[in-house]
């Protein structure tokens, strides 16, 4: 973290940029657990019950 | 060379694009059309398909139909950025850059074939890789910019979200279902040649070879007008072949005849503003034929369902 009154080190990002940077996240993240929750879903509609019938 | 001469241009090639423009380069307003037509094609098909992977299946060709459209954005950026209708998207107006909707168009088109095909077949996943490189590439990258027939061999790609939900159910194509994918593939012309004409300058300042700046415009008045005769009788075809009853045949015979007297009218009318007045009343109506069209087979075959189960 900068000291105050010094400049900041690297790539210092505007407040809109932070902002949209945040949502892009969030949308990203929703995104992703969609997909696992298709990806459960066709698996169980799928197998069924036979999700548990499984050689141990 | 300042600290800050260092940071700010890098901060400044930052995206600010928010997940709002991302869902823009899906095109929503075409997606909408494919969920419709593909859900159509889904609920004529013979046999089962449990409802969740129904409704998973018409989400994953939704999704590569969006793909394809962002593709088409990072492809046609350059003509985006100098017609009017287009130029505020968000590759030309800077939102969103090339290489962002490129990948996002790739990863999106994987995930939406992987996807429908672990819900339903691997034939109708191949029909949707085949209709995202169809849109993508066959018509965006080479038949656009090169003849003032793209839309008419185009328009195959938006033609078979019907093809792909009936290929979830049967994994087939079979004559049914083209007469699905016939429909939307000649109401393509018409529809989107009036648009052209009213646009037609926006199209020439772009350099894409639209049928009214290569070939005039008394010529493509004829081509809708000869599109449109060819459309109406094709509308009736699911009847004629037992896919649909006498109420999709009222419709699609009321909405033929609606199509052709606004081609007539299209092909009359040819100066000052009763001219362009006549190319919107086909544009709006035509995008309003090919909803009635799918939303009475659906109707037909909802109720047939509910009687007889």
């Amino acid at each position: 973290m900068a000291e105050p009154g010094k400049q900041p080190e690297g790539i210092v990002l505007t407040e809109e940029q932070k902002r949209k940077q945040r949502r892009r996240s969030v949308a990203l993240a929703l995104c992703i657990g969609g997909l696992v929750v298709l990806f459960y879903l066709i698996t169980v509609v799928k197998l069924g019950p036979g999700i548990l019938v499984r050689k141990l | 060379m300042t600290d800050a001469g260092l940071t700010r241009p890098s901060a400044a090639l930052l995206s600010e694009a928010g997940p709002e423009d991302f869902f823009a380069l899906l095109k929503p307003r075409v997606m909408s059309l494919v969920i419709f037509t593909a859900l159509v094609g889904l609920v004529l098909a013979p046999g089962h398909i449990h409802p969740v992977l129904g409704a998973i299946s018409i989400f994953a060709i939704a999704v590569g139909a969006g793909a394809a459209g962002a593709l088409n954005m990072w492809y046609d950026a350059d003509i985006d950025r100098v017609m009017g209708r287009t130029a505020n998207r968000p590759v030309p107006a800077g939102r969103v850059s090339e290489s962002e909707a490129l990948s996002f168009g790739l990863i999106l088109s994987v995930l939406s074939v992987g996807v429908l095909g672990l819900a339903s077949n691997w034939f109708a996943a191949g029909l949707l890789a085949f209709t995202i490189f169809f849109y993508a590439v066959v018509y965006t990258m080479w038949l656009k910019r090169w003849t003032a027939q793209n839309i008419v061999i185009g328009g195959a790609a938006g033609a078979f979200p019907p093809m792909v939900g009936w290929a979830a159910v049967t994994a087939s194509a079979t004559i049914e279902s083209f007469l699905l994918f016939l429909i939307i593939f000649i109401w393509t012309p018409p529809h989107f040649w009036a648009l052209a004409l009213v646009k037609s300058e926006d199209y020439a300042r772009a350099g894409v070879p639209m049928l009214p700046v290569v070939a005039g415009e008394a010529n493509t008045r004829l081509q809708i007008l000869l599109y449109t005769a060819l459309l109406a009788p094709t509308g009736l075809a699911p009847y004629a072949v037992g896919l649909a009853g006498p109420a999709y045949a009222l419709v699609a015979t009321l909405g033929g005849a609606g199509m052709l007297w606004l081609a007539v009218g299209v092909y009359r009318r040819r100066e000052g503003k009763e001219a362009t007045k006549a190319c919107w009343r086909l544009f709006g109506f035509s995008i309003l034929y090919l909803f009635a069209l799918f939303a009475a087979l659906l109707v037909e075959r909802l109720f047939a369902m509910a009687r007889f189960g």
